[in-house]
């Protein structure tokens, strides 16, 4: 499988990513390489394979209910751009 | 033509943890903001979670208490977009295995039972929550909220109206609280629910076009916004339309719903298994450790009162609504000789009424259930009538003391001598010959202002039997 441009529009939308019109071509062709290395190996007949969730052949680990982190706001929110009355501040967002 | 709608139901049910489902932050409601929230409900780089293992407790108790099947093995995954809210930029939830699935529950609607599958419930973190308003243009971001366990529970497209979607969700919310696993406190957002609504000529089988409605937080307006929805489905056909499938939000205040915008981009969430996780495993020793603590369920504890109290189902209905006013009930029973149908009506009566007006809950109550249960006693052995009964509770509401003390100290023993009853009895007939001539003259209904004046001149103490009995003898 092959992507086009609109696939490249799509998941540019999804990944908030932005590529420069110029560069849609090359990058295309790079996500269909992958893509059809996928396609390679969904060929294989896994009917009879359990799916791997994860590498390790192990299973969680479970934590105690209890509340053990001291939470430092102020220096947390050093990083962040614009900080008002304890809340992060981003570009206004409604659905 | 006559359509019939098909419903179902995603309940988010906030589990009661200490800490956050992925991280050691508190989870209680109301602190500061970003306050709560810690490097790993932050999405710093380099932190990793590691699973409460309360939230997995509860969830099967929850499968086990709606016959679901509990996954031995289950996966979490990422589910991602983007949102302020949501700093990893995507939410840990479950999505191929989830920890129970292929249940039911019994719901009671118009009389009548109805059975509701539950495809599966999942664990999941909750987001942050922005604010809107006041932020000169921007929205402001708090994210305590963030990585609280929730536990979404998804229906069948098995309920057939909005009255039975409210069943249901009643049903779910008395259970996860009869749980412990849920306060379902709605107004702090403990317990939420989305509606998925189709509708289809009555008797197809093929389903719907479905919409997708959120923002239904309280029972109430689950039932307008379904309602609301289904008329409006109906009349897109009628009209010749099709209807489209889409994210509805409903506005209470204006009675709609409307579609939401932004999200007309197909919903491409892109699970994957969460490498940050292991698979969960639940072996059958803790399946039976759960299953042997699990608590007298409300369709049981329902089922019970019936029998072993000689309830009506309405009564037994009210009585099972919370286990705190089961408890309540049922250690005034306890407390009393009366019959359990006294104490039915009085929990579910003044008991409800004081509290009610108080603002109170079952367990603030003011009067306890073995003062009640000693109310109870007196009534029922003649001590006290019913209605001054009343008056009684209502001293004892007010911190006036006990029972008995009060009965005492305000002389409220009711008089059942009978020379003290005939002697009252005297004074009224030779007060007013003018009704005892009509009684004499067959206008028998008098007999009522009698028994109003004894019962007045004895401030409501004597047996009002026993002032009948008196009262046709002397007049007869």
């Amino acid at each position: 499988m092959s992507l086009d441009s609109t696939d490249i529009d799509k998941l540019c939308e999804l990944a908030r990513l932005a590529i420069p019109a110029d560069e849609v071509a090359d990058v295309s062709a790079k996500l269909s390489d992958i893509v059809a290395l996928v396609d390679q190996l969904k060929a294989a007949d896994t009917a009879e394979v359990e799916p791997m969730a994860h590498p390790l052949d192990r299973s969680q680990r479970l934590r105690v209910d209890s509340a053990t982190e001291d939470v430092d706001r102020e220096l947390y929110q050093d990083n962040a751009p614009a900080v008002e009355r304890g809340l992060y501040l981003v570009p206004k967002v409604i659905d | 033509m006559q359509y019939e709608a098909v419903i179902g139901l995603e309940i988010h049910a906030q589990l009661a943890t200490e800490s956050k489902i992925f991280s050691g932050a508190a989870t209680r409601y109301g602190a500061p903001p970003n306050t709560q929230a810690c490097l790993v409900d932050l999405g710093y780089p380099g932190v990793l979670p590691v699973l409460n293992r309360e939230a997995v407790r509860m969830a099967v108790r929850f499968g086990l208490a709606t016959h679901c099947r509990i996954a031995e093995r289950s996966i979490f995954a990422r589910k991602n977009y983007f949102y302020p809210d949501l700093p990893k930029g995507y939410q840990i939830s479950q999505y191929e295995l989830p920890i129970v699935h292929g249940g039911y529950i019994d719901v009671i609607c118009a009389d009548r039972v109805k059975r509701i599958g539950i495809t599966r419930a999942h664990l999941e973190e909750d987001a942050g929550k922005s604010l809107h308003e006041d932020f000169q243009g921007m929205s402001g971001i708090d994210l305590n909220r963030a990585g609280t366990p929730l536990l979404e529970i998804v229906s069948e497209p098995d309920m057939r109206s909005a009255a039975e979607a409210g069943a249901y969700m009643r049903t779910i919310h008395t259970l996860v609280r009869y749980l412990g696993i849920s306060d379902g406190n709605m107004q702090e957002g403990s317990y939420r629910c989305d509606a998925n609504v189709s509708i289809r000529p009555r008797g197809a089988t093929e389903l719907g076009t479905r919409t997708e409605l959120k923002n239904l937080n309280s029972f109430r307006f689950v039932e307008k916004a379904i309602e609301i929805e289904i008329e409006r489905q109906i009349d897109i056909v009628e009209s010749g339309g099709t209807v489209v499938q889409e994210t509805r939000l409903f506005d209470a205040e204006r009675g709609e719903t409307r579609a939401m915008r932004g999200k007309e981009e197909a919903e491409d969430y892109r699970y994957f298994p969460d490498p940050d996780l292991l698979p969960v495993s639940i072996d059958s020793a803790l399946v039976d450790e759960l299953r042997a603590g699990l608590p007298e369920l409300p369709v049981e504890k329902r089922e019970r009162f019936m029998a072993q109290y000689d309830l009506s189902a309405y009564d037994a209905d009210i009585l099972t609504a919370s286990r705190p006013l089961a408890d309540y009930y049922e250690d005034c029973v306890r407390h009393s000789r009366a019959r359990p149908k006294l104490a039915a009506n009085w929990v579910i009566g003044d008991l409800a009424a004081a509290l009610n007006r108080a603002d109170l809950e079952i367990g603030e109550s003011r009067v306890g259930a073995a003062e009640l249960g000693a109310l109870l006693d007196r009534i029922e052995s003649g001590t006290i009538s019913g209605k001054i009964a009343k008056e009684v509770f209502e001293a004892v509401w007010n911190g006036e003391g006990g029972v008995d003390e009060i009965i005492e100290r305000r002389g409220l023993r009711q008089i059942s001598d009978s020379a003290s009853i005939e002697a009252l009895v005297d004074e009224v007939v030779a007060a007013n010959p003018a009704q005892v001539q009509q009684y004499r003259d067959g206008r028998t209904q008098v007999l009522g202002f009698f028994v109003g004046q004894v019962m007045k001149a004895s401030k409501g103490r004597a047996n009002p039997r026993q002032v009948n009995e008196i009262l046709r003898a002397k007049l007869g």
